[in-house]
């Protein structure tokens, strides 16, 4: 009994870790569908933080902050599909410049903010009757927040609508074959917009669900490179939404884990074990799949222009 | 396009853009970060011409001042040119923020715990710092070339992992007898300190480094076997395969070298200015990351990285007189970082492509059919 009560406690936290990475994830998985890298996820998150909590705490509503947020993230994000998509520059220093940038403008925005308490923060919710189900209730549907409740919807909506709508053909038709894209009558330039405009409001929710839920306050940086695991969790889950619900949940759980060692080990070594995890799950992914076919999109990363060749 | 034939122009592709015009749209490009930081200076109340004349007196027209703009350029410069280095050949480190830590942290282990003797301490530390560097990227290297990892990320990651490790150094194990509040290790002896430009905190054997390294680069990439089997792989890796460049080998030394000089720039910040290791976010206050935008700026030149990272090294400095001076947050250096970026990125297409008039002729042909475009 005692183990089941650890086995379920631990995997509720973990589903809590898991959503800012799931939400994030999920966006960059559509962008990047479409063929567009992101590598500004960072930036996106940090300042949908930052613009959630500022928000959060002037107007005292929680929600209208996240609705911001997902707004700032989305317009981030069309700066970053003006200069890859449009001006056809180089996608990996765009995105780094958005996170460079992002850093430093949340960090500006939020000086004053820094180290006060959320007046209202997201409350948790418990699902009725669901929540008296044996080990699932208490895992998922006892005091999680209504967004990791919604991301889980979200995953199972997004791999729906990739793989069984119109506008998710597109969408990967566009990522996997622009030339053919555009040959059919598809709007290539439109498909990348909106994917990667998506992609930000998916990364400024996940950054405000950490500055108005799961940690209701500001701090700089605190997104603490949870951008860029999110990237590691679009190809680690094969760019699939629903691979990323489980890869996101290991993440959660292994990170929960390491927490319960902190007898044994000093905290900063465990605070580093994400990161190296990352790295693992990453290589086990190419050991699995040998290094060809890896099942990116084929045109992933690569600009398009009417006419060439 | 059909507008601009309409008004007598068309674009047209260049192969190479000439060295003058890539020199002046990267300073137009800067000049356009710089405007708008001036916008964010008087959203501060600041009048913008009065603060970029305070940061012009205090940086250059300031011996002092002067010196601190190259000091901060220090690490810029080597973590930046070995960034030129390995952006030459599509390796997209992203690490060396981490890999000054791992030289950092070696330089420390040798000066607290390694008895050598003192004039073999200084060579040795940088030796170690170098070593140390380099391992940190040669994961990522080894794991991209045998296994297709993403190097972006694996080198990102690392240096969360470098920076925690440094935390738990100084707060564990290598915890100083005097720290206490804040941590930090021991201090180095005096002896192998390094030395600097009179009672300023130039530490000129690491400058020194920084200007060798760079014209080393400079000649391996233009005069050796190795430099062009790493601009090869960078261009055109079908070539690089079918000339049987091996892969492998060459991607683990240039990073090593890429890597190792970022280690370098973490040997000169703890030997040469705090004298101890500290909270890494003092050690490198985000070196690693500008690097990055010292090789973009330098656009694959190792020399041309002496003049970004100078630059660099300013923006830096003028983020301390934004503070005292002018009683702007400093966070506002990271904001410009941001645009400088940003806006070189944008300038691109300005080198790719050159407006070029119309013949008479064919303008006259297309006056002729009205609006009609060529499309």
């Amino acid at each position: 009994m005692d183990f089941l009560d650890l086995l379920t406690s631990t995997s509720a936290r973990a589903l809590a870790f898991s959503t800012p990475l799931l939400w994030a994830a999920l966006g960059e998985i559509y962008a990047e569908r479409a063929g567009v890298v992101n590598l500004g996820v960072e930036g996106m998150m940090i300042l949908g933080a930052v613009a959630g909590f500022i928000v959060g705490q002037t107007s005292g509503s929680p929600l209208l902050g996240l609705v911001l947020a997902a707004g700032v993230g989305g317009v981030a994000a069309l700066v970053h599909a003006f200069i890859a998509v449009t001006l056809r520059a180089n996608q990996y220093v765009s995105g780094l410049a958005l996170t460079i940038f992002g850093l430093g403008l949340s960090g500006l925005l939020g000086r004053e903010w820094v180290g006060q308490p959320l007046v209202n923060s997201m409350t948790f919710v418990t699902v009725p009757v669901l929540s008296e189900v044996p080990v699932l209730g208490p895992v998922l549907f006892t005091d999680q927040y209504l967004l990791t409740y919604a991301g889980l919807v979200a995953a199972a909506l997004l791999w729906f609508v990739l793989h069984h709508t119109r506008l998710g053909m597109t969408l990967r038709t566009v990522g996997e074959a622009p030339v053919a894209a555009d040959v059919a009558g598809i709007n290539v330039m439109a498909v990348r917009y909106g994917a990667v405009a998506f992609g930000g409001v998916m990364a400024g929710i996940a950054g405000a669900y950490l500055s108005v839920a799961y940690r209701p306050s500001w701090g700089e940086g605190m997104t603490n490179g949870m951008g860029w695991i999110a990237l590691a969790m679009a190809i680690f889950a094969l760019w699939d939404p629903l691979r990323a619900v489980g890869a996101a949940f290991l993440f959660g759980a292994f990170f929960t884990l390491s927490f319960r060692l902190q007898n044994v080990f000093p905290p900063e070594l465990l605070t580093l074990m994400p990161y190296v995890f990352t790295i693992v799950a990453l290589t086990l992914v190419a050991l699995g799949k040998g290094a060809r076919s890896f099942g990116a999109p084929a045109a992933l990363g690569q600009p398009y222009q009417r006419g060439e060749r | 396009m059909s507008l601009l034939e309409r008004l007598g122009y068309r674009l047209e592709q260049r192969p190479v853009p000439p060295g003058r015009v890539v020199f002046l749209v990267t300073v137009g490009a800067i000049v356009a970060a710089l405007i708008v930081t001036g916008i964010i200076f008087s959203l501060f109340g600041v009048n913008p011409f009065y603060a970029y004349a305070t940061i012009a007196e205090r940086t250059l027209f300031n011996f002092r001042g002067f010196t601190e703009v190259v000091r901060k350029s220090i690490p810029l410069l080597l973590a930046g040119v070995g960034l030129v280095l390995a952006f030459r050949a599509q390796f997209w480190n992203i690490g060396a923020e981490g890999q000054i830590l791992a030289g950092a942290v070696a330089a420390t282990g040798l000066a607290l715990f390694v008895p050598l003797p003192v004039w073999l301490m200084i060579p040795g530390m940088f030796l170690a710092g170098f070593l140390a560097g380099g391992l940190w990227g040669l994961v990522p290297a080894y794991l991209k070339v045998r296994l297709g990892v993403n190097e972006i990320i694996t080198t990102l990651m690392l240096n969360y992992v470098a920076l925690y490790i440094v935390r738990w150094l100084i707060n564990g194990p290598w915890k100083g007898a005097s720290a206490t509040g804040f941590s930090y290790s021991d201090k180095f002896d005096r002896a192998i300190w390094l030395p600097t430009v009179g009672t300023t905190r130039l530490h000129w054997p690491t400058l020194l480094l920084g200007l060798v390294l760079a014209l080393f680069v400079a000649l391996l990439l233009s005069r050796m076997q190795l430099g062009f089997e790493i601009r090869m792989m960078g261009q055109s890796p079908e070539a690089a395969r079918y000339a049987g460049v091996n892969f492998l080998r060459t991607t683990l030394i240039l990073v090593l070298f890429s890597a190792g000089a970022a280690g370098l720039a973490g040997v000169g910040e703890v030997a040469g200015i705090h004298h101890r290791l500290i909270e890494p976010n003092s050690i490198s206050l985000g070196y690693g990351y500008t690097a990055i935008i010292v090789a973009l700026l330098a656009r694959g030149s190792p020399l041309a990285a002496i003049l970004s990272a100078l630059f660099m090294g300013l923006v830096f400095a003028s983020g301390d007189i934004m503070k005292v001076a002018l009683r702007l947050p400093f966070q506002i250096t990271g904001v410009i970082n941001g645009l400088i970026l940003m806006f070189v990125i944008c300038a691109e297409p300005f080198l790719r492509y050159r407006l070029v008039r119309l013949s008479a002729e064919h303008r006259r042909g297309l006056n002729g059919r009205g609006v009609e475009s060529a499309d």
